[in-house]
């Protein structure tokens, strides 16, 4: 076990996966370098036939990881800011997504796209946005979203590892967050939940860094005497349906926290599970998302924009506050 | 002639293979017996069967959407292509994919593809591959004019030049994207120039002399497996038949003149070759249009295999997502 940040894990997820498999190499923007700092010193290490900085060319680039996962390599392409998807969007949904489909199961894309995503403070809408929501209903493409060191070592290699295309979003706010990260071939499954605060009075599903902001929430709410489950999915795709269910049906109220839009977002797709499958357990069910427009520069604009904490103890407190002063 | 005679014969048959199997499409649909969107290359069969012709059987293509003629050359089976174009579970793709997806990796053929300009990344990717592995195995991407015009061209050939990638840039000008001319919409009269934009050897070749497209493929073919980068072959052809079979039924008045169709198909890739063979007295008619024959019949019993094969059912929808 070591204190790691999560730019830490996925150097060290990279580095170890790179080792262990002579077929893996990286591309992207500025990845010798490294501008973030989470590919640091694997150019010194793995040299420059398996780390290669592109020219900016998204769809180029990527599409020729794409290619290369198609003669039998592990390609793992970084998309420096989760917006530059869009530049490259062909390669990966008309062709990552489906290949393997279309061609009835004979292509095998062994690829690991990375990129990072989310509100950092100023970025502005072009290079703050969450884009998974767009990957989502596009079948074919695994998507994961660590939220802290751990999970981030774990995912990563598990993505690296398995054989079909798998996308990971590393959030740009939480790079110097830090905790004990189990050393060596530490793998979290990809599809499978966390529950990071276990509660009984209501259930609040977050990813990303929404994450520890809800966990800090949930410990100021239990002064008060609401208990709140911190449920974290790690993955959108595919989704431990189960384990949200199974919560719900204990504290029968669910929220979902997200940093991303209302319209078309993932929280949506949490309430329909829900909704569908959990009918009967729900006494009370809410989004808090990001709003219906582009993320704005200004900073008193954009900390209104993410669901804050202030917010997201008022909406629980707000939604349960009189029920669980009256049965306390 | 520097060709032996069993590459000749191959590529006759070949080009035969192609033609007889465009043809026959072309009339299954018109008598509705086989579904979907579909794109033949009659007149084209010299640039599919002249660059195939130039590789190894580890070498790997990429194809499009009229991309028949590059399985066929690259070795594909007529009877799984023909039972994937019906739908059927014995095709190439269990008849997930139809027409435009057929992938067969046991020849290198890395997938024919719905989207213009789509396998160019693809195929630069697969010489990439090739160069990591310390492989040299080429890899040639075939793709029409109107791909020429695609972000995805460009960010392609600037990539395999500056990383010298084993890859032959197969250009199909037929003069056409779907229903627009392409000199109304290019900015160079001859694709090939625009190597230079790229600092790579690029020509113009006459698409429809099969050996003319053989000579310079195995050249260029050269040059990328001794680690000299990336070729553009601008392979000037034409198609006989519209855009997508069918077509009169939705677009009003046509946009080609009958005189040019004419000029062209005086202009056969496949007599061309006839010419050639019986000129020099490499081959005699009579083995020339046994091999015809052959060919035809292979066509015909691919749609006899087609027709007895199972449809898939409704539960394999599902299968082959996920490894």
């Amino acid at each position: 076990m070591a204190q790691l940040t999560y730019l830490q894990a996925i150097r060290t997820a990279l580095a170890e996966e790179m080792e262990r498999d002579p077929k893996t190499f990286l591309l992207g923007e500025d990845v010798v370098l490294s501008a973030f700092g989470s590919t640091r010193g694997l150019h010194e290490r793995f040299g420059s036939e398996r780390v290669r900085d592109t020219p900016i060319s998204e769809a180029g680039f990527v599409g020729a990881a794409v290619g290369a996962a198609m003669a039998g390599l592990r390609p793992i392409c970084e998309i420096e800011i989760a917006p530059f998807i869009y530049c490259a969007f062909d390669q990966i949904v008309n062709q990552a997504a489906k290949l393997r489909y279309m061609s009835g199961g004979q292509a095998r894309l062994r690829i690991t796209f990375r990129t990072l995503y989310g509100a950092v403070g100023g970025a502005a809408a072009q290079h703050s946005e969450t884009v998974y929501p767009h990957l989502l209903s596009v079948p074919g493409l695994k998507i994961v979203v660590p939220s802290g060191p751990a999970d981030m070592k774990g995912l990563l290699k598990s993505a690296i590892r398995d054989d079909n295309p798998v996308i990971v979003f590393e959030h740009a706010a939480l790079g110097r967050s830090r905790e004990e990260v189990p050393d060596g071939d530490y793998l979290v499954p990809i599809g499978k939940a966390s529950i990071k605060r276990e509660g009984a009075n209501v259930t609040v599903v977050a990813i990303g860094a929404m994450v520890p902001r809800v966990i800090a929430v949930a410990n100021r709410l239990a002064k008060e005497g609401i208990e709140v489950e911190v449920v974290d999915p790690r993955s959108l795709a595919p989704l431990d349906e189960e384990t949200i269910l199974n919560s719900l049906a204990k504290t029968n109220r669910l929220a979902v926290v997200e940093e991303g839009p209302l319209t078309g977002g993932w929280a949506g797709e949490v309430v329909a599970l829900a909704t569908e499958h959990g009918l009967h357990d729900i006494d009370d069910i809410w989004r808090l998302t990001t709003p219906d427009h582009p993320i704005p520069y200004s900073p008193a604009l954009e900390d209104a924009f993410l669901p804050g904490p202030e917010q997201i103890v008022a909406s629980v407190t707000e939604r349960l506050g009189a029920e669980i002063r009256t049965t306390a | 002639m520097d060709v032996g005679k069993d590459l000749v014969l191959d590529m006759y048959r070949k080009m035969h293979r192609i033609r007889y199997f465009e043809q026959k499409i072309k009339e299954l649909i018109t008598t509705a017996e086989i579904p979907g969107f579909l794109h033949v290359s009659i007149g084209e069969e010299a640039t599919a069967v002249g660059v195939c012709a130039a590789l190894r059987p580890t070498d790997r293509i990429t194809s499009t959407h009229r991309g028949h003629g590059h399985l066929i050359a690259k070795g594909g089976d007529v009877g799984r292509m023909m039972a994937e174009i019906y739908g059927k579970r014995t095709g190439y793709c269990k008849g997930k994919g139809g027409s435009m997806h057929i992938v067969d990796f046991s020849l290198g053929i890395l997938g024919a593809n719905g989207i213009v300009g789509g396998g160019i990344p693809i195929a630069t990717g697969s010489a990439l591959a090739a160069k990591i592995s310390g492989s040299d195995d080429a890899t040639v991407c075939f793709f029409g004019d109107g791909a020429a015009n695609e972000g995805t061209f460009h960010e392609s050939l600037n990539l395999a030049a500056i990383w010298k990638l084993p890859v032959v840039y197969v250009c199909e000008n037929n003069g056409f994207g779907e229903f627009t001319p392409t000199a109304a919409v290019t900015s160079v009269k001859d694709i090939a120039v625009r190597a230079k934009s790229y600092d790579i050897p690029g020509f113009v070749v006459d698409g429809n002399n099969v050996l003319e497209v053989y000579r310079y493929t195995s050249e260029a073919v050269a040059r990328a497996r001794a680690g000299e980068g990336p070729t553009l072959l601008e392979c000037k052809t034409y198609r006989w038949e519209g855009h997508v079979v069918g077509e009169q039924a939705f677009i009003t008045g046509g946009y080609r003149s009958e005189d040019e169709v004419a000029r062209w198909k005086a202009r056969c890739p496949i007599i061309q070759l006839e010419k050639t063979v019986l000129e020099s007295s490499m081959l005699k008619r009579e083995e020339l249009d046994r091999i015809a024959q052959q060919a035809h019949d292979e066509v015909e019993a691919a749609v006899e295999f087609a027709r007895r094969s199972p449809l898939p059912e409704a539960a394999e929808a599902q299968e082959d997502l996920w490894v």
